[in-house]
């Protein structure tokens, strides 16, 4: 019964929040900002889920990092910034910190400041602001895989592989329906870019949070005669997108989600309407992977799963916070490789971020072939040139419908620095060189 | 303006409309409360997640799907009168605004007991009722938001037959009248409480499968309490017809306002041009267009 399994994981968290003040010399520890309650409950899970299968995973299978123990603790936000930064105030003086993982776009910009204080790394996998990917202004921010910039490049890329080519664009129409929020609007500059570099005809229409109801949005896009529909969306907003898209007549396989529309949570909800709908994806999903089938075998076979219903592994988040585990866990082997086995400062881990490139043959050695396709930090790149792919809804199950994409960073690149090097002069941040990043504290 | 464009004024009008009869669904549950008992029973929408998540958790779990209805019906009712019996009626006589605060608390309550008994999980409900539009003189029409509109046609027609009709309907509008008279004739206000609460809780579970087929049975499901709102202010907070027809005019504005003014200023104005609407109708008319306006000797 969910209920008592919910009572058993209160006891466990309430186990690992006391045992966490104890940790030994031996071991690295991760402090969780999770959110499993609340109106993004069903991301939460899956996500933290994944992450903390994997830091499992390799306890249960490696006996930690080098023989270093990985621990943690979660602490509930609700997704909400004033309890990511309460749990953040509650959990930072604990010894061993890592790195910070909260998968919340405003409690990563609450934290910025402090994290940057504090000498530890905050992973933003997936989101966070997109000029963070800038590590010359932003040393301890990691927009890994990708930022909001790239999986714009990364979506027209893939509308254009399906068009024949860059060159087919012109004269065609691109709606994006975003979500009425700072994370909805980030993108409408550089579509905008991309709209006058490759001819396309482009219109931003948005949705009042949270998007239960858009009637008007898509009879206004059903008048546009769009050829297709970029949803930028977030919870609710997704599902009742492809639900009134079924409505007023426009097809959901012209309909591309970004990488916050892409969940099982997205389209079940919305049935048969979601049929053909296709979103981008940094991760595949489906349990094939090697490292998916040893996690099922070694954690889930050891009863320490963190997932209630096994039917959500390798589901997207699960899949996501999987591949998350991997990133963090490689960046913590790269610093002991430098730092020596032992449990790392928070600056010893982020020059382990800096220096994280999982080429296609190290991401197979891990068991992740296909599951995600490599990536490349630096320094001054944190996000690390992560490939895209895009998968289509089947209606039971996500199909990858396409290669691996990449986006266009050497046009982003530009208006990147651009966008850092403001937020730099407007609070007086000193620019870094690599000699400045080479320099790392280590107590 | 060209027939397609008249045509496109028609159908941004339907749909609004047919919007308007689901925010009129939520708004009832607001209604039926208020009206006996003066409490503005911020818990609706709570109650309405509940209900979803109670139906669509049996359901999932192979029970039929009638015998899901029954069931979920059965637990509304109890949680009804659970409610009048542990946060009410400790509370008679207490102001409004205690009230007020009391079911906001709850609502918090119903959220977290929701989601502790049934999991976080988003899930789909499927009510067997086809969604694909179809075409009326070039005007799409939505299949799924015509029903919902019929079924909240038969609803209201049911519970005003039942206020108007029935014996318990009298003793209702009887409290909602004067409380204090109510009683010294011998009226058992704990009873037609928990038979309001019982009567909003069916409200919800109606409304709770309706927007739950709509928007996927989840947290956000407890949202909806958004929308019914600016119709309560427009419609009267204990009118059944001002919710009907608050709802409607609701629907229909708000989906205008955001197509046509909407590009003049940003678009997404539909969430807040309903409380301006109803702003300025609270202005004109602070009881609403079908309120009751009450007069108090000073």
């Amino acid at each position: 019964m969910t209920f008592f399994s919910h009572l058993r994981k209160a006891a466990i968290a309430t186990a690992f929040v006391f045992g966490a003040t104890a940790v030994h010399a031996d071991e690295q520890y991760f402090p969780l900002q999770s959110y499993r309650v609340g109106p993004y409950a069903a991301g939460g899970t899956g996500f933290f889920g994944g992450f903390i299968d994997y830091l499992n995973l390799i306890n249960i299978r490696d006996g930690g990092v080098n023989g270093v123990k990985l621990t943690w603790s979660e602490g509930e936000t609700q997704y909400e910034v004033e309890k990511g930064v309460e749990v953040y105030e509650r959990l930072k003086s604990n010894p061993g910190i890592a790195a910070w993982n909260p998968l919340s776009v405003g409690i990563a910009y609450a934290m910025i400041d402090r994290i940057t204080d504090d000498k530890v790394p905050l992973i933003t996998i997936n989101h966070g602001r997109t000029d963070t990917t800038d590590g010359r202004v932003f040393p301890y921010v990691f927009p890994l895989l990708l930022n909001p910039y790239s999986e714009t490049s990364g979506i027209v890329n893939y509308i254009a592989s399906k068009e024949g080519g860059l060159d087919k664009l012109k004269g065609k129409k691109i709606v994006v329906l975003y979500h009425g929020s700072p994370y909805g609007k980030e993108t409408i500059p550089i579509y905008e870019l991309l709209s006058q570099k490759y001819g396309f005809e482009l219109s931003h229409i948005e949705v009042p949070h949270p998007g239960n109801e858009q009637q008007a949005q898509w009879l206004t896009i059903r008048r546009e005669h769009p050829d297709y529909v970029v949803l930028r969306g977030w919870g609710v907003m997704n599902p009742v997108a492809l639900k009134t898209a079924q409505k007023t007549g426009f097809p959901a396989d012209h309909i591309v989600g970004n990488v916050w529309s892409n969940s099982e949570e997205d389209v079940i909800p919305a049935g048969d309407a979601a049929k053909g709908y296709t979103a981008i994806t940094t991760q595949a999903s489906g349990e094939q992977y090697p490292v998916v089938q040893e996690i099922v075998k070694t954690v889930y076979g050891a009863g320490k799963g963190n997932l209630e219903d096994k039917s959500r592994i390798g589901s997207v988040y699960h899949n996501l916070g999987i591949v998350n585990g991997i990133l963090n866990v490689e960046a913590v082997r790269i610093a002991q490789a430098k730092f020596g086995n032992r449990t790392l400062t928070g600056d010893e881990v982020r020059w382990g971020f800096e220096h994280l490139k999982l080429d296609p043959a190290r991401v197979e050695a891990l068991g992740a072939k296909d599951l995600f396709h490599s990536i490349n930090v630096s320094w001054d790149n944190h996000e690390g040139d992560g490939y895209v792919t895009f998968q289509q809804w089947d209606g039971k199950k996500w199909n990858v419908v396409s290669d691996w994409i990449a986006p266009d960073w050497k046009l982003l690149r530009p208006i990147i620095e651009k966008s850092s090097e403001a937020y730099a002069k407007e609070k007086g941040i000193k620019i870094r060189t690599a000699e400045d990043a080479d320099a790392v504290v280590s107590n | 303006m060209s027939y397609y464009d008249f045509l496109f004024v028609i159908e941004v009008l339907v749909g609004g409309l047919l919007s308007g009869v689901m925010y009129s669904l939520v708004a009832i549950g607001f209604v039926l409360i208020y009206k006996t008992s003066g409490v503005l029973n911020f818990a609706q929408g709570s109650m309405v997640l509940f209900a979803a998540l109670t139906f669509v958790s049996l359901v999932e779990r192979r029970v039929p799907f009638a015998l899901s209805l029954l069931i979920t019906f059965a637990v509304m009712v109890a949680l009804g009168f659970t409610i009048e019996r542990t946060v009410l009626r400790p509370l008679v006589n207490r102001s409004p605004m205690t009230l007020f605060m009391a079911t906001l608390g709850l609502s918090y309550i119903i959220e977290g007991a929701a989601q502790l008994i049934w999991g976080t999980q988003v899930h789909g409900l499927d009510l067997g009722i086809d969604d694909t539009p179809f075409e009326v003189g070039g005007v799409l029409i939505s299949s799924f938001d015509l029903l919902a509109a019929a079924i909240a046609a038969a609803m209201v027609a049911g519970l005003s037959a039942f206020f108007y009709w029935t014996r318990i309907g009298l003793a209702f509008r009887a409290v909602a009248d004067d409380q204090f008279a109510a009683l010294a004739v011998g009226l058992r206000l704990p009873r037609i409480w928990g038979t309001v609460w019982t009567a909003a809780g069916f409200v919800a579970l109606v409304a709770g499968l309706l927007w739950g087929a709509r928007l996927g049975v989840q947290f956000s499901l407890s949202l909806i309490v958004l929308k019914a709102l600016p119709v309560l202010v427009l419609g009267g907070f204990d009118s059944i017809l001002g919710a009907i027809v608050g709802g409607l005019i609701i629907g229909a504005s708000e989906k205008l306002a955001e197509v046509y003014l909407g590009p003049f200023v940003g678009g997404g104005i539909e969430g807040w041009f309903a409380y301006a609407l109803a702003l300025v109708v609270l202005l004109v008319r602070p009881s609403g267009l079908f309120g009751q306006k009450t007069v108090e000797r000073v």
